[in-house]
């Protein structure tokens, strides 16, 4: 809901912690404030990483037959299969960090911390930072603890509620 | 003549919104902006970052592969 000044909210629920899933929540949040909304992400389950400290994002083409990753000139997926021998994993993410790169992609770090620069609020959900055992002292400055109520409360005075 | 340049070029979305609002709420209003950019998406989001911001565009060319807006602070 529009605030007094007329401003406009965005929520967003993050759920995912991998590499690719890592950028929507911050392109998303940081051209939002940039746009002058406000912006709060609820970081819930494996979205924690990307408040840690030191995320060490990865990714993986496990599961993700839509992975095609420009080769030779054409598009190539990865058979589930290959997944299972070691250093795939680790390629895919090495290859994408470099394509982002090549195509002046911010890391994800650089986004984060325009995010944090420009206000978006960053609640992490205490019940999975209980589960996973993780304390604020493994997340980086800037950001509070909340729950379920917590984001409602935010869902319900905002234009633009996003479940990533 | 803008009051300030910003080169954007190279660099992917959201990056050349980003730095254009940054440089932007630098100047006093009424001031401009001169953002060059590469990103052909930039067409679209410089004119949609304007009508939601209300920093107007006020010249728009292109010139080979490159994109140039002046903005001008909302006033």
């Amino acid at each position: 809901m529009a605030d007094d000044s007329g401003t406009k909210s965005l929520s967003i629920i993050v759920t995912k912690g991998t590499l690719d899933w890592a950028y929507p929540p911050m392109i998303l949040s940081t051209t939002a404030a940039a746009m002058g909304l406000n912006v709060t992400l609820f970081f819930t389950f494996y979205g924690l990483t990307l408040l840690l400290k030191d995320p060490k994002l990865r990714m993986s083409p496990l599961g993700n037959p839509a992975m095609k990753m420009p080769m030779m000139g054409g598009h190539m997926g990865m058979p589930n299969l290959m997944s299972m021998i070691p250093g795939v994993d680790s390629g895919a993410t090495a290859m994408m960090r470099d394509m982002m790169k090549k195509k002046g992609v911010a890391s994800f770090e650089e986004l984060r911390s325009l995010a944090l620069e420009s206000d978006v609020r960053m609640i992490a959900c205490q019940m999975t930072m209980d589960l996973f055992e993780y304390t604020l002292d493994d997340m980086i400055p800037g950001i509070e603890l909340g729950g379920a109520a917590t984001y409602i409360e935010v869902a319900t005075q905002s234009e633009i509620n996003l479940f990533i | 003549m803008a009051d300030q340049i910003l080169d954007a070029k190279g660099l992917n979305c959201p990056l050349p919104i980003l730095k254009a609002k940054k440089a932007i709420t630098a100047l006093p209003a009424g001031g401009t902006l001169e953002v060059l950019a590469t990103d052909p998406g930039a067409v679209k989001d410089f004119a949609a970052f304007s009508r939601t911001t209300g920093h107007e565009i006020v010249e728009q060319t292109i010139e080979g592969n490159v994109y140039r807006f002046v903005l001008r602070r909302k006033g």
